[in-house]
């Protein structure tokens, strides 16, 4: 009665580590063993975990596609000088040849005056109005494109100092506004994630609520009998990561439904501009968040749950 | 082995449970613990199994001082005392053998010991014949035995009992009361609640007569 209560602190009993990679195994498998026992009201729950994650997955999947579109178009970034209008068509043509000869240049397109007002009667619809002009106002314009978009900003300086150049400009301003918007995009999806992650966290808890009010009896006889928090939390752990891998599972199936969908008709878009592109699948980096990231929130939403059930059952004063 | 020292117990509701208990049980002795129903005794009971926790006093279990038994000490306490109920708490999904088990189960006992264990458990309520069974096919009387298996299996010092023969007719309590005084004679310290004054006279166990949250008296030797 004097001995103090540290003294008289049983030991846990040493059950090794076979023992408790047993325990271990054995609460896996009943945890599996009890969704699959109820399947319409594990599908169903398994069914809002997977929408969940599909939603921010897919978008960040589709703008990891728009980002890969828009850095093929940095390759094909170019470059516009305008002429002075004193230029000649010809002194102009000299231009572009001695330009295009330059390694940094894949290739010039030279758009003469004449050319330039041609285009513009056509495109404009001003037609007659124009002939009452007398002089040709449009300067004469070279196409530059650069080899690589590095030092697409030093090659327009140089391009720029020459006396011939009136103005060399990037036609860069919509990329920034494109990637501006991207950028957005990505913030948008990145705090969607968050709330839909605490979704899945609330779902799962939810659902292990109910399951240990059903079975409030049995852990009541287990705590009666001696048994840690541990060993009752343990089951309920394993479920909550048993629903988020069937949700990942879930999400993973409708984020590859959904790019096949998506495919034939991005192809088509791609074919009318002349391109090839066609959507990404699932890269590694995806498909392991989704695949870590469901059983991660199944167990952390179980884990909070299951304290917060055992806590209520604590002896009070 | 159980001490009581000025134990009171008042529910949230207000209502005052148990008003200054004192009293002390020795390693191996057998005390039954009687009253009218709302005397106290489930209370008693729940206190030393550590279901619930005194609002002033101290309770001393098997040399701890059950006021500084926190969170993860719980478990390990309650290995140590053996607690049987009038409704038996029995897990009608599992099988006699899995009901007996569970304890050693939740202490991380090998399979092999599990099944010498729960066999000794069963052969001492005498239903070894009947380890595969469901509790709910089984009489009151079995069922209390299972309860009781189930209690004794992980070998605790103490063994608490609370209307164990409540359901009972009277040759089956006297049956489970027969089974309690040979745990006793093993040298496990025993506290029984009941109200069967008639059944435990004839068999000269110490008596603790609780009312209204109080020892009335405390008999050491009950006369037939």
């Amino acid at each position: 009665m004097s001995k103090k209560p540290s003294q008289r602190r049983q030991s846990k009993p040493d059950i090794g580590v076979l023992g408790w990679l047993a325990r271990h195994l054995q609460a896996v498998i009943s945890a599996l063993g009890r969704l699959l026992r109820n399947p319409f009201s594990t599908l169903m729950t398994t069914a809002v975990i997977g929408i969940a994650i599909a939603l921010p997955s897919g978008l960040v999947l589709f703008i990891d596609n728009v980002r890969q579109v828009s850095d093929d178009w940095q390759g094909v970034l170019n470059l516009s000088l305008f002429l002075d209008p004193v230029v000649t068509d010809q002194q102009a043509a000299q231009l572009s040849e001695r330009i295009a000869r330059h390694p940094e240049i894949a290739s010039v397109r030279l758009v003469t005056k004449q050319q330039a007002m041609q285009e513009f009667r056509q495109l404009s619809g001003f037609g007659q109005a124009l002939d009452l002009l007398e002089d040709n106002p449009l300067p004469a314009v070279i196409l530059v494109q650069p080899t690589s978009a590095h030092n697409i900003e030093q090659l327009t300086k140089r391009l720029q100092s020459r006396q011939e150049v009136e103005l060399a400009q990037i036609d860069l301003q919509w990329l920034q506004r494109f990637d501006a918007i991207t950028r957005i995009a990505e913030r948008s999806v990145f705090i969607l994630s968050g709330l839909l992650g605490i979704a899945v966290l609330l779902v799962v808890g939810n659902t292990v609520r109910l399951e240990i009010q059903n079975r409030y009896r049995e852990i009541e006889i287990i705590k009666l009998v001696g048994g840690t928090n541990a060993f009752i939390r343990r089951p309920f752990l394993y479920e909550g990561v048993w629903y988020g891998l069937f949700g990942a599972l879930i999400a993973l199936g409708l984020v590859v439904t959904a790019l096949s969908m998506l495919q034939e008709p991005v192809q088509a878009l791609a074919g009318l501009y002349q391109s090839d592109f066609s959507l990404a699948w699932v890269n590694p980096n995806i498909l392991m968040s989704i695949l870590l990231g469901g059983p991660a929130l199944g167990l952390s939403g179980a884990w909070v749950e299951v304290n917060h059930q055992l806590r209520k059952m604590d002896p009070q004063n | 082995m159980i001490h009581f020292d000025n134990v009171a117990k008042r529910y949230p509701t207000g209502k005052e449970s148990l008003t200054g208990i004192d009293f002390n049980l020795e390693e191996g002795e057998m005390a039954f613990l009687t009253g009218h129903s709302g005397a106290g005794k489930s209370t008693l009971l729940r206190l030393i199994g550590l279901l619930e926790r005194a609002t002033r006093g101290q309770v001393w279990v098997n040399g701890r001082n059950l006021n500084r038994l926190y969170g993860r000490d719980i478990p390990y306490h309650r290995r140590e005392v053996g607690m049987i109920f009038q409704d038996h708490r029995l897990l009608h999904d599992r099988t006699v053998f899995d009901n007996i088990a569970l304890p050693l189960i939740i202490a991380g006992a090998g399979r092999k010991e599990i099944r010498r264990r729960v066999r000794a458990a069963l052969d001492k309520v005498n239903l070894l014949n009947k380890e595969k069974s469901q509790p709910i096919s089984l009489s009151g009387g079995e069922q209390q035995r299972v309860g009781i298996a189930r209690a004794l299996v992980s070998k605790p010092p103490v063994l608490l009992a609370d209307e164990p023969t409540g359901n009972l007719d009277p040759y089956l309590s006297q049956e489970i009361m027969h089974l309690f005084t040979q745990f006793n004679q093993v040298g496990v310290t025993i506290l029984i609640a009941t109200h069967d004054i008639d059944l435990i006279r004839t068999l000269g166990q110490r008596i603790i007569h609780l009312r209204e949250g109080q020892i009335q008296y405390d008999v050491k030797k009950a006369t037939p």
